[in-house]
């Protein structure tokens, strides 16, 4: 059989755009050593985390400074790991509250599926993730460690202004979109 | 039988049911809101509708309530029609305009049917803009919280509370889009039924109070097939626990016992295994008075066993409110001849008498569900309300069925309510009670009759010799009581099933007697009737098939120096025989063990204690009052969530006990082979073993769930006393797993369900999921096993006809102890919500006898040195006697003679 012939300038045609390719790739690694830096000092320099990054979890107030969490345990359902538990405890004004409100951040993934769950924005992700212990038993937090004194991200939303339920300083009625309380006596249309 | 086309498919349905009833039975979903099972329907909600057609070559067909149309042969209806769909749509967006923003603060979310059927039906935006009607709220008492916001008016409420449980103080008000569901004003409702409203309400607005106070949602708890220990009804019962602490209870579907109800003494009686008094762990007193040292388990098992391994002879008290292998075992650990069944012995004696008259009347014991296929009741000295509470609604709603009679004569269909209701009026199957006060089943019976417990026997006696001559006949009848005899008679000889009802509240044997002679006359003249006879504990039928000496012979044994050591299983011997007495021969004791779950004065001056568990924390068998036998299952271990506790059921401790008294080795053992032990020893007891299924039972290879799959925290709860997570517990006693892993659907057909819950449906309606028919029965058969057989042969009548009473009136009072539902019953008794509950006690006295005790209507009386009770005057209660509320006065037998006497200073 005829050997066919292959010109040799051809064969060795491929090592111009990968010679090129490596040059270029030299260049560019060199060129990185007058680039601003991107690794920081931390912890003598703080790492900028947006506003939305999904960090330790806090529970937030009402613009009037009460606890937002009313204890209707939807983050702890909505939790893959099952790492929030709670415990529905009642005020003397018809407030629902959580007696105790408990994370386990050594099992938390912070997927923030709790703060979406949430219908009072009580619970919120924050950008924080500086909660290194060295006993894991540390990283349980408790309600107090949780709750913070202002509303977080969401500013303006006060659930019981919404919710049709009477609490005090709110009878029923004084909600947002409630007509006055009915006269059940009347038979007047 | 009928065959019925639904989207094109052709299915066979019961032909007497409603469209809506036949699809649901089906499996095929169509939302609704008024419809229940149990009460019919009323076409209130117009949720249920679905587009029906005339015939095949009809292609228009018009909307149509499902659940008012009848499942007639050959109907066609289409339930996926877009127009069908878009109603119902709407339906639900109209309800939803008022309903106020409130379910995170809701004690219905997640168990809620109007959540279920938003979702079914589609409805997720608002776009109603304009405001939302509001409405006050009532207080309704220590049971039921009350949020009239939540209200979507379809009149269930209502239609449960009046039309079925027979209350008279919830009613509709108003008119228009005002209507409101309340009382005339606030107040403790009445009816001790109420608690069914928070299952029946399909949305938030009443509620389980007691529940709300440690409130989870249905999701988070952790359930087990239950029976009530109440009373000897045996309810089927689904407690919740979280935290180590049981949260609610929740009615567990039989289609034969409790179908969709219970009463509120089961439902919000459960307070006690949550005390902080009961005992956690092996106390041990050097002598009464002492104070308690705690020990260890191996500690406590060995000073005991040294202990009893020294004395002479040990007797072992059992009790009526501990299960059969409980007691079982502590027969092992004494012998067959020292064991007593810690019950006093006129109420053994009537126990024993009633299972004797169950086998041979010849007249079966219907189940509570069959009860209300009578036509005719007589009610002999019972309230049956007070002492059997659910049963009461079982004789109610046959007495109500004469409107279904009604019906059928004239083509309208059983579950069309309102129209029933209409045609019923107040006409009722005939109702006779012989009982010495009012009842709660008044209302809807033809006569009640105030009689002394002996009159009350000579009645039935005379009714039994009026129905078979063969009877013995009562001398010395007075007219008015021969009348009321032969109109008894008559009715229960006019009927096609007529029941007889007694019990062991009036611990009179010749009551039992006469009812036994009115159900043999009955069968004789070959009726298809029943007889129903009331325990008053949740295993005193079961503890007198196993039998064992009375209570009094125990102590006797004691007092006599015949025995030094006792060993009393789940006991407060003080309830049942006069303190002064129990205390004796309990001191004359040199070694007393009680093994129990409450602290009681039993304990108190017990050596050693054992923490036993309760319907909660263990497993164990129940005898109810119609002979079936019924496991109950562990919901938690108490030690997970309180490492220290060292609670286990007494049977387990029992069993420690007998092997280390023989010198074994100490093995464990399990629910299966006590339960077999006890089957194997007791031949009237053989059945229990195929009450439920076994440890090893398993479904598509899977333990069965206690957990639903939504169970929250599991990484959390425990968090705080060790981060670490431990193993769940294990339970090799049961099919059922610590877990949510395991199965939990609704498809495999099951007896045992601990929660009802299928895709879709998170509410108690959840249950139309597992039976085989809408309101019928458990697809996998209903859970229990009946072990009263009637037996073939004559008993021959009772001929012990009370004498009747002379003017032998010395001016003596006899107490006559009236069962009473809330507080009548030990360890409910103990439950907050319960003793919140209780009406204030009163001593009844007929006119004369208050006059000849120089009291009147109001006074206050001091019985003995005891308490102070107010006197309230009734003209027809049986004069020579006092009433007086169960419960009130322990060790206070029936027909013991009072000393009363007026208390300085008036009504307090």
């Amino acid at each position: 059989m005829e050997k066919q012939k292959v010109p040799v300038i051809r064969s060795v045609l491929w090592l111009v755009p990968a010679t090129w390719s490596q040059l270029r790739t030299l260049g560019m690694v060199f060129m990185h050593s007058f680039r601003k830096r991107e690794t920081v000092n931390y912890p003598e320099e703080q790492v900028y985390l947006p506003p939305r990054y999904r960090g330790r979890i806090v529970l937030t107030r009402d613009p009037d400074g009460e606890e937002r969490c009313v204890a209707c345990n939807l983050c702890a359902v909505a939790c893959p790991v099952d790492c929030i538990s709670l415990q529905k405890g009642e005020q003397e004004d018809g407030r629902w509250y959580p007696e105790f409100f408990r994370i386990n951040f050594s099992r938390c993934i912070f997927c923030g599926m709790c703060e979406e769950a949430c219908p009072t924005s009580a619970i919120q992700l924050t950008p924080d993730f500086e909660m290194g212990e060295y006993g894991r038993q540390q990283l349980v937090y408790e309600k107090e460690d949780l709750l913070i004194n202002g509303p977080g991200k969401d500013h303006d939303y006060h659930f019981y202004k919404v919710a049709g339920l009477a609490i005090g300083g709110k009878d029923k009625g004084e909600a947002k979109n409630e007509e006055a309380p009915e006269d059940v006596r009347s038979l007047l249309p | 039988m009928a065959i019925i086309h639904v989207d094109g498919q052709q299915y066979e349905v019961n032909g007497a049911q409603n469209l809506l009833q036949a699809c649901l039975s089906l499996g095929l979903d169509i939302p609704y809101f008024c419809w229940h099972p149990a009460m019919g329907s009323v076409g209130a909600c117009r949720q249920c509708a679905v587009r029906q057609y005339k015939d095949a070559d009809d292609d228009k067909g018009m909307l149509v309530m499902s659940c008012m149309s009848p499942a007639t042969d050959q109907t066609r209806i289409s339930i996926d029609d877009e127009e069908a769909k878009a109603f119902r749509a709407s339906v639900v967006e109209w309800l939803m305009i008022n309903h106020p923003h409130d379910c995170p603060v809701c004690e219905e979310g997640g168990h809620c049917h109007l959540q279920d059927m938003t979702v079914m039906t589609g409805h997720d935006r608002r776009r109603y803009r304009y405001r939302k009607r509001t409405r006050r709220n009532q207080y309704l008492g220590p049971f039921i919280a009350h949020e009239m916001n939540r209200c979507i008016t379809c009149y269930r409420c209502v239609r449960f509370y009046n039309d079925y449980a027979g209350g008279t103080d919830l009613g509709a008000f108003g008119a228009k889009d005002n209507i409101y569901f309340g009382r005339y004003e606030d107040g403790t409702l009445e009816s001790p039924f109420a608690g069914n409203l928070t299952e029946v309400c399909p949305t938030g607005v009443f509620t389980d109070q007691s529940h709300s106070d440690h409130y989870t949602r249905k999701w988070d708890l952790q359930f087990a097939p239950g029976i009530c220990h109440q009373c000897s009804l045996g309810c089927n019962i689904s407690p919740g626990e979280r935290y180590g602490t049981i949260r609610r209870i929740e009615n567990r579907y039989h289609g034969e016992v409790n179908g969709y109800f219970l009463c509120d003494r089961g439902r919000f009686g459960y307070g006690y295994v949550n005390r902080n008094d009961r005992p956690l762990v092996p106390l041990w007193r050097d002598g009464a008075g002492q104070p308690p040292v705690t020990l260890e388990v191996d500690t406590a098992l060995n000073r005991i066993t040294d202990a009893l391994r020294h004395a002479r002879r040990i007797i072992g008290i059992g009790s009526p409110r501990a299960s059969l292998e409980s007691n079982h075992q502590l027969r092992e650990l004494v012998g067959p001849d020292n064991f007593s069944t810690g019950i006093e012995s006129r109420e053994q004696a009537c126990l024993d008498l009633m299972n004797h008259l169950q086998r041979t009347t010849g007249l079966p014991t219907p189940t509570p569900r069959e009860i209300e296929d009578h036509d005719a009741i007589l009610v002999l000295g019972e309230d049956p309300v007070q002492s059997a509470g659910r049963l009461g609604l079982n004789l109610r709603q046959a007495a109500l069925a004469r409107r279904e009679a009604m019906g059928e004569k004239i083509g309208v269909p059983a579950w069309n309510a309102e129209a029933l209701k209409t045609l019923g009026q107040d006409s009722y199957h005939p109702m006779h009670i012989a009982w010495p006060t009012g009842t709660d089943l008044d209302d809807v019976a033809a006569g009640r009759y105030s009689l002394a417990p002996d009159d009350i026997a000579r009645l039935g006696f005379a009714v039994a010799h009026l129905i078979d001559p063969a009877a013995p006949a009562v001398d010395h009848l007075d007219p008015d009581t021969r009348e009321t005899a032969r109109r008894i008679a008559d009715d229960l000889m006019a009927a096609e099933r007529p029941l007889i009802v007694s019990g062991g509240s009036l611990a009179s044997e010749a009551v039992l007697q006469a009812a036994g002679n009115i159900a043999q006359a009955l069968a004789r003249r070959a009726k298809q009737g029943g007889l129903v006879l009331i325990r008053r504990e949740a295993n005193s039928t079961g503890l007198s098939l196993m039998g064992g000496q009375a209570l009094d012979w125990a102590l006797d044994e004691l007092n006599g120096g015949r025995a030094d050591a006792v060993v009393v299983l789940e006991n407060d011997l003080y309830q049942r025989l006069p303190p002064e007495q129990v205390e004796q021969a309990l001191g004359r004791a040199d070694i007393q063990v009680v093994v129990d779950h409450q602290s009681t004065a039993t304990t108190s001056g017990a050596h050693f204690t054992l923490p036993a568990a309760t319907f909660a924390e263990g497993d164990g068998t129940l005898v109810n009052l119609e002979g079936r036998a019924q496991r109950f299952f562990q919901v938690f271990e108490p030690a997970y969530m309180r490492p220290e506790a060292r609670i286990h059921e007494s049977w387990r401790w029992l069993h420690a006990l007998t092997a280390g008294l023989r010198g074994e080795a100490v093995t464990d053992i399990n629910l299966d082979a006590v339960t077999r032990a006890c089957a194997e020893a007791h031949a009237a007891l053989a059945g229990i073993v195929d009450a439920a299924p076994g440890a090893d039972y398993r479904i598509e290879g899977l333990r069965l769930a206690r957990e639903p799959h939504r169970y929250s925290g599991r990484t959390a709860m425990r968090a705080n006393l060790a981060v670490s997570e431990v193993r769940p517990p294990q339970d090799p006693d049961t099919p059922f797993a610590f877990s949510m892993e395991g199965y939990s659907g609704f498809d495999q057909p099951r007896q045992q369900v601990p929660f009802a819950w299928a895709p879709g449906w998170n509410s108690p309606q959840a249950w139309n999921k597992f039976t085989d028919e809408i309101g019928g029965h458990l697809r996998g058969g209903d859970p229990g096993i009946r072990l009263i057989q009637r037996e073939a042969g004559h008993r021959s009548y009772s001929a012990a006809v009370p004498p009747a009473p002379g003017d032998t009136t010395d001016g003596s009072l006899r107490a006559l102890i009236l069962p009473r539902l809330f507080g009548g019953e030990e360890t409910s008794a103990r439950a907050e919500p319960i003793q919140q509950r209780m009406t204030t006690p009163v001593l009844i006295l007929n006119q004369k006898d208050a006059e000849a005790l120089g009291v009147c209507q109001g006074d206050s009386v001091l019985i003995g040195d005891g308490p102070a009770l107010t006197v309230q005057e009734q003209g027809e209660w049986p004069s020579g006697w006092a009433g007086l509320p169960a419960g009130l006065l322990p060790g206070l037998a029936q027909g013991d003679t009072l000393t009363l006497r007026k208390a300085e200073g008036g009504a307090p």
